[in-house]
């Protein structure tokens, strides 16, 4: 049997040492190679993207990007590896691990338990969507991932001007371009809903890149639309959104 | 085992114990109290209401020279009185108050060469024995009703402190060098086992600071076993007074949660600086350290830890400890002010000899 491929990640290098010596100790029973480690979500999305690898152990806690975040981006690779999550403790996500019959290890972690693990992972189901985003509540993502050519592309949440959905996609607009998503608008507001107002029925304005209103007359669709801080583009305020005006007025 | 823990054992017994007179809280406590005992009696002295101002000067007359003399006589004489046992430290004070009042009054009368209106001595005596006797009963209620706050806040303590995040990662970290580095194996357990005791100890009594920051400085040296070039200290400890009397544990859970929230989400190093001194009769602790605005999910912890210490500065202090916290620039700091108390001598500066 050719050896299991296995990224380590966490962000404390003794823990990863630790894993490291405990993978050499099963080596006996279950042949492993480490591919790779890294210290935090996004070194550890490059090098998964990079590599094969079978099974990722991978911390919670972690700067940068957490290991429940990374999980979420991590299921739009072609053939994502098994996800064995490991944590000192967060009885959080302990409990909702039990819930939904997800593997976890609690560190320090005992060689058997490891090799169970590793066993096991053969045969686990893959990671639901939605189970991963109840985990990551009431935190929310940092980043939304996009695939664009076989390869998953990270936009960082406070980049986004605006999140809007035209037909079947909804658009996350940056500085620079547009990126569409394959999610709703519905379940991005119910997540991202600290950082972003809904001005439309098909828009989401992120709240630090409003610069203002303005009452347009002129044309049939008379109405506020919003002026943002960095693009030129004016987006329409709906008028069962028009609250949002005043709000803003009262605040600034 | 020493006699004194088996007393501390039985946690009803709080021994009765005089203010501490030199305390800024007490003596306006004192100023606030008698001065509300003039107006009532001035209230009810007058049946018209323009007289009641009048009447209340003409008591405070004699209130205020008394109080400002009492609380001069009493913050010299704090140190011999607090050393007294209760009753006898309650006598003396009566007797004071009482020799007191009969010198201003006799003073007061030879200066306006006539009574002054609160009649004669005797009345004055009776008046100043039920001022004394409630003030004293006062203090001893509110220190009773205090004192299950002592052995809570030693519990709290307890159970504030140290995350078991911090805990199960450090085991691990000591596990990982077991093999490859024995030695810092042995060093980092020795560490954790110091840290352990001073958590489970008695933490009612205060401890000198020099403790406090060896304490910290072993907690410190775990942390940098996990988190190793990411974690920066900073010590400015020249001017510090290491006898000054501190809670014990108010600067530990200060750094923990520095590194929780300051140091562990940074993927780049952080830097943690103490800074501590004295200025006059107050000794200062100021903690920095770098800080990112992130989600409002780990403030709870922090305010938590926060009020704790707070309260058991308040416990020990009243209004002259004091904590503050600000965020500017990146920097999350936390100020903490407390009257400095040296340590007696006698006090077993090492508890681990």
């Amino acid at each position: 049997m050719p050896p299991l491929k296995i990224a380590i990640i966490d962000d404390e290098t003794p823990a990863r040492n630790r894993l490291k010596d405990l993978l050499q100790d099963c080596m006996s029973s279950i042949p492993t190679e480490v591919i790779g480690e890294a210290a935090n979500g996004m070194e550890a999305l490059s090098l998964l993207q990079a590599r094969t690898c079978h099974i990722a152990l991978l911390d919670i806690r972690m700067p940068e990007m957490d290991g429940l975040e990374l999980a979420q981006h991590l299921r739009k690779m072609q053939t994502p590896p098994t996800i064995i999550f490991t944590t000192a403790y967060d009885v959080y996500a302990i409990k909702a691990f039990e819930v939904h019959a997800i593997d976890y290890l609690l560190k320090p972690v005992r060689q058997q338990r490891l090799q169970e693990a590793l066993v096991r992972s053969s045969t686990a189901m893959p990671l639901q969507q939605e189970v991963l985003q109840k985990l990551l509540h009431p935190r929310s993502r940092t980043h939304l991932s996009i695939r664009e050519r076989g390869k998953i592309h990270l936009v960082p949440v406070n980049e986004i001007i605006y999140l809007r959905s035209e037909l079947k996609y909804v658009t996350a607009r940056t500085h620079t371009r547009e990126y569409l998503l394959e999610e709703s608008l519905v379940r991005l507001e119910e997540e991202l809903g600290d950082h972003f107002q809904r001005i439309h029925r098909n828009c989401l304005v992120a709240k630090n890149h409003i610069a203002g209103f303005e009452k347009i007359t002129d044309s049939d669709e008379a109405g506020w639309v919003v002026l943002l801080k960095d693009l030129t583009e004016k987006l329409p305020v709906s008028r069962r959104q028009q609250a949002v005006v005043h709000e803003h007025g009262r605040h600034s | 085992m020493r006699p004194c823990k088996l007393a501390s054992i039985n946690q009803n017994t709080y021994p009765d114990t005089l203010p501490d007179l030199r305390n800024l809280g007490v003596m306006l406590r004192i100023l606030i109290i008698v001065n509300m005992i003039g107006l009532v009696a001035a209230l009810l002295k007058t049946p018209a209401w323009d007289g009641i101002m009048q009447e209340f000067m003409d008591i405070a007359m004699i209130t205020q020279p008394m109080l400002l003399l009492n609380i001069l006589l009493l913050y010299t004489l704090h140190k011999p009185l607090s050393r007294l046992p209760y009753r006898t430290g309650a006598g003396i004070i009566l007797v004071l108050e009482i020799t007191l009042i009969t010198l201003v009054y006799t003073w007061l009368t030879w200066l306006t060469n006539h009574s002054t209106g609160l009649a004669d001595i005797v009345r004055l005596w009776i008046l100043t024995v039920v001022i004394v006797v409630i003030l004293l009963g006062y203090f001893n209620l509110r220190n009773r009703a205090l004192s299950p706050a002592f052995s809570e806040a030693r519990l709290q303590a307890l159970q504030a402190r140290i995350r078991p995040h911090f805990l199960f990662n450090s085991i691990n970290a000591v596990l990982s060098l077991i093999r490859s580095e024995p030695r810092r194996a042995e060093q980092a357990l020795e560490n954790m086992a110091d840290l352990f005791r001073t958590l489970m100890a008695d933490n009612r009594q205060l401890s000198p600071l020099a403790d406090e920051v060896s304490l910290c400085r072993q907690y410190l040296q775990l942390e940098q076993l996990r988190l190793g070039e990411r974690l920066q200290t900073e010590w400015f400890i020249e001017n510090m007074p290491g006898d000054a009397l501190i809670p014990p544990l108010v600067l530990q859970p200060l750094l923990e949660n520095a590194v929780y929230h300051g140091i562990e989400p940074l993927s780049t190093a952080g830097m943690i600086s103490i800074n501590i001194y004295r200025k006059r009769n107050i000794v200062h602790l100021i903690l920095r350290n770098s800080y990112q605005e992130k989600g409002s999910s780990h403030h709870n912890g922090n305010k938590m830890a926060l009020n704790n210490i707070r309260e058991r500065l308040a416990l020990h202090f009243d209004a002259e400890g004091k904590l503050e916290s600000q965020i500017s620039d990146n920097i999350y700091q936390v100020h903490i002010s407390l009257p400095f108390t040296a340590a007696r001598n006698n006090h077993p500066q090492n508890r681990y000899p």
